[in-house]
């Protein structure tokens, strides 16, 4: 018998989570399999709070998640096998090296030994951390911290990567790297979703984009989409004012 | 005011964050607590003035002029309570090159650096003699309240003491930074810190051993041979005795003599502190480097998770420098043990309470680092293993350290007794357990790096190890002497337990 494909990497419904205020009030979100979704909104607009329930960080209070059709809150820890987090504060341990950074990230994920380590070394090289895998993190950069976090979050393959605000506080040539990685994953069939303040990575990278503000998603779609949505603007900056104030006015 | 700059303006810019720290500290963060802590630490104060009565009360009344003997015994006192000044000293000016804080701003800024690390120099003395004043006013208390008022001078004596300590921890701190460059001196004196702490009370005790075959470090300062060798009552070296003793004339001398020790230092060294933590901060930049790994090894997630907590305790400085102290603590009993082979009588109601309560305090700070001191909690969290997994297998590591480090000691302990090791074996199990068990219950989110700060988060959780640990020390100790009165501790210890299993932060916060 064929098991169903899922169509969605992630499929959100009527999601809640409130603290002192509704963080995240009812939101709907659909992402499809091999897409790269860049995640937008104002500060305090829900977007990490989002992703960390997505990743099993956070509890919410109402609504259901699915990730490759895997109820992500009955089953965490199926859903956990096949996605990677990566937040904007790299998770490293400063006394372990990249190389045994991985090898502990591919043995919490299970990942044939021999293989994780052809993976991690081929990571390594590939991010440029090849001068530096036998030493411990401890003296790192906040860029060579975040390639290690990347490494860490690639090594065991996942289908689904969701990244929060990964290229802040990175250099031009290492954001250049961790956006090409990212495009890579793409381009062989991985999922991403990633938020990030920096409009023009969004305009660049995404295949859709959404758009968040007080907890509901209030746009979404391609560039395109949203400028027509919008009603005018050229950049992408000028369309998300617009449709942040709409959104605003609105509720 | 004080002008910006200056050694006043920087004197009251320290005061400043001292007091908040310390309010944070006494209320981790809560402001309501203060007052439960102040009146906590007032009764507890109290009891330590009843408990330290007993032991203190014969040596409190001098009549006439003081012996040799009681010059001897002042004496090694304070000389044991320097040498943990010292040590602390020690600690304090290695995190002052080492911690940036808010280095990076003050050494930016366009102000004389020299004159920030004087009033820090001189901070490091006063948070050591508030820290010694408070230790020893217990003692002083009884000695005063039973001898007479004359005791009191010995609170300005412990003061001048840690004018001195500090005075010469900072050319020792330096001179070892100078000498085994900065990558190693972090390190390396944390590590001499623990062995100065130490080693005068370890030294008197391995002196009684080898002299009378006990531990006590009195029998060994109050002994002919020793009180003969001193030298004789009229020497300067009684100063300082004299001077806890109530002579206004020799206090005088040790306060003039260790403030100008204190000053001296100060202007020798303050200019340089600012070049020190400089160097110290591009070695703090460079990573040290890992013998390369041969292969990933296959393993199971519990396994991976073991390895990576040990990898982690064994590249801890501060926990090395932690379990070398509680090491050389062991040295003592073992030295009575190899001296009393073949005749166990004593030495294992000695050792059975030390090796129980020494493992009982090692396995809390390692549960602590284990449980709480995850440094990437998100990504344990988003791996596909269950929290359970995760527990257990923290749960392990700690265990099988602790099996490790005191595995040796009863192996020996046995040669000896077999009945006596087989007891200290299973209280070294249940203490270790026991205070893991303490450490769950009252497990937070911080990072390894806040370990020395462990106990700002919960004064109760680290009371409650205490008495865990004593508790089964003393449960131990009456089991090997055969006596039923072990019930009395080992019931302290379960009441303990119980009350943090059902009481404990982190079961009502459970999900």
């Amino acid at each position: 018998m064929s098991q169903i494909q899922p169509l969605f990497a992630l499929q959100i419904q009527g999601l809640e989570k409130r603290f002192a205020r509704p963080a995240v009030d009812g939101l709907d979100l659909s992402v499809r399999i091999g897409e790269f979704y860049a995640l937008l909104g104002p500060n305090g607009a829900g977007k990490t709070t989002t992703l960390r329930m997505v990743s099993g960080l956070l509890r919410p209070d109402a609504g259901s998640i699915s990730i490759f059709g895997i109820d992500a809150l009955k089953d965490p820890i199926a859903a956990k096998r096949i996605m990677a987090w990566l937040s904007e504060e790299p998770m490293i341990y400063d006394k372990l090296t990249p190389l045994e950074y991985l090898e502990f990230i591919a043995g919490l994920w299970g990942v044939d030994a021999a293989e994780g380590e052809a993976r991690a070394r081929e990571l390594i090289g590939w991010l440029g951390l090849e001068p530096h895998a036998h030493e411990r993190c401890e003296g790192f950069s906040k860029g060579m911290r975040q390639k290690v976090a990347l490494a860490g979050a690639l090594v065991h393959e996942p289908k689904l990567i969701i990244l929060d605000e990964p290229l802040t506080g990175l250099d031009a040539a290492a954001a250049r790297q961790v956006k090409t990685v990212l495009r890579e994953r793409v381009h062989a069939g991985g999922t991403v979703i990633m938020t990030t303040h920096i409009l023009e990575v969004a305009e660049r990278m995404a295949d859709r984009i959404g758009v968040i503000a007080e907890g509901k998603l209030i746009a979404e779609g391609t560039l395109d989409d949203l400028r027509r949505q919008a009603g005018q603007g050229e950049s992408l900056e000028e369309t998300f004012l617009t449709l942040v104030a709409q959104g605003g006015a609105a509720q | 005011m004080s002008a910006p700059g200056t050694l006043t303006w920087f004197a009251r810019h320290e005061c400043r964050l001292s007091w908040r720290e310390f309010l944070s500290f006494i209320s981790a963060g809560r402001r309501r607590r203060v007052r439960g802590v102040v009146i906590g630490t007032a009764l507890f104060l109290a009891f330590l003035h009843l408990a330290v009565w007993p032991i203190a009360a014969p040596y409190a009344v001098i009549d006439g002029e003081p012996t040799k003997l009681t010059l001897v015994t002042v004496t090694g006192t304070a000389l044991l309570s320097w040498s943990l000044m010292l040590s602390q000293a020690m600690e304090s000016v290695t995190r002052v090159f080492y911690v940036r804080s808010d280095l990076d701003l003050i050494l930016s800024s366009p102000v004389v650096a020299r004159r920030l690390f004087a009033v820090r120099i001189g901070a490091m003395a006063v948070g050591i003699g508030i820290m010694g004043l408070a230790l020893s006013a217990p003692v002083i208390d009884v000695l005063a309240i039973i001898g007479g008022w004359r005791w009191l001078a010995a609170y300005a004596v412990v003061a001048a003491m840690a004018l001195a300590a500090v005075a010469l921890a900072v050319p020792l701190t330096i001179a070892l930074f100078r000498i085994i460059g900065p990558k190693r001196a972090r390190f390396v004196s944390q590590i001499v810190a623990a062995v100065i702490g130490a080693s005068f009370v370890i030294g008197l005790q391995v002196g009684a051993i080898l002299s009378y075959g006990t531990l006590s470090r009195f029998a060994f300062l109050r002994s002919e041979r020793m009180v003969a060798l001193a030298p004789d009552v009229t020497s300067p070296v009684w100063a300082p005795a004299r001077a806890i003793l109530g002579d206004m004339g020799a206090l005088a001398a040790v306060l003039a003599f260790c403030l100008a020790m204190l000053a001296a230092s100060i202007l020798c060294f303050a200019g340089r502190f600012g070049d020190y933590t400089i160097v110290a901060s591009a070695v703090a930049r460079n990573a040290a480097q890992q013998r390369p790994l041969s292969g990933f090894r296959p393993a199971s997630s519990r396994h991976v998770l073991r390895r990576k907590e040990w990898a982690l305790l064994r590249r801890d400085p501060w926990l090395i420098s932690q379990t070398l102290m509680q090491l050389l603590y062991l040295l003592p009993p073992a030295l009575l043990l190899w001296k009393s082979h073949g005749d166990a009588t004593g030495v294992e109601g000695v050792l059975t309470p030390v090796l129980i309560m020494s493992a009982g305090q090692l396995a809390g700070a390692l549960a602590w680092l284990a449980i709480s001191g995850e440094d990437a909690p998100d990504l344990i969290a988003t791996a596909p293993v269950t929290a359970r997994q995760v527990l257990v297998a923290k749960i392990d590591s700690v265990l099988g350290a602790t099996g490790i480090v005191f595995g040796p000691f009863v192996l020996a302990f046995a040669m000896v007794s077999a009945k006596a090791a087989l007891i200290a074996a299973i209280g070294i199990v249940v203490a270790a357990a026991a205070s893991t068990e303490i450490q769950l219950a009252f497990r937070l989110q911080a990072k390894r790096s806040h370990f020395r700060r462990r106990h700002t988060s919960s004064r109760i959780a680290t009371f409650a190890e205490a008495f865990s640990s004593i508790g089964w020390a003393a449960t131990g100790a009456f089991i090997v002497l055969g006596s039923w009165v072990a019930l009395l501790p080992a019931f302290q210890a379960v009441v303990v337990l119980v009350g943090v299993i059902f009481f404990g932060p982190a079961r009502k916060t459970a999900v």
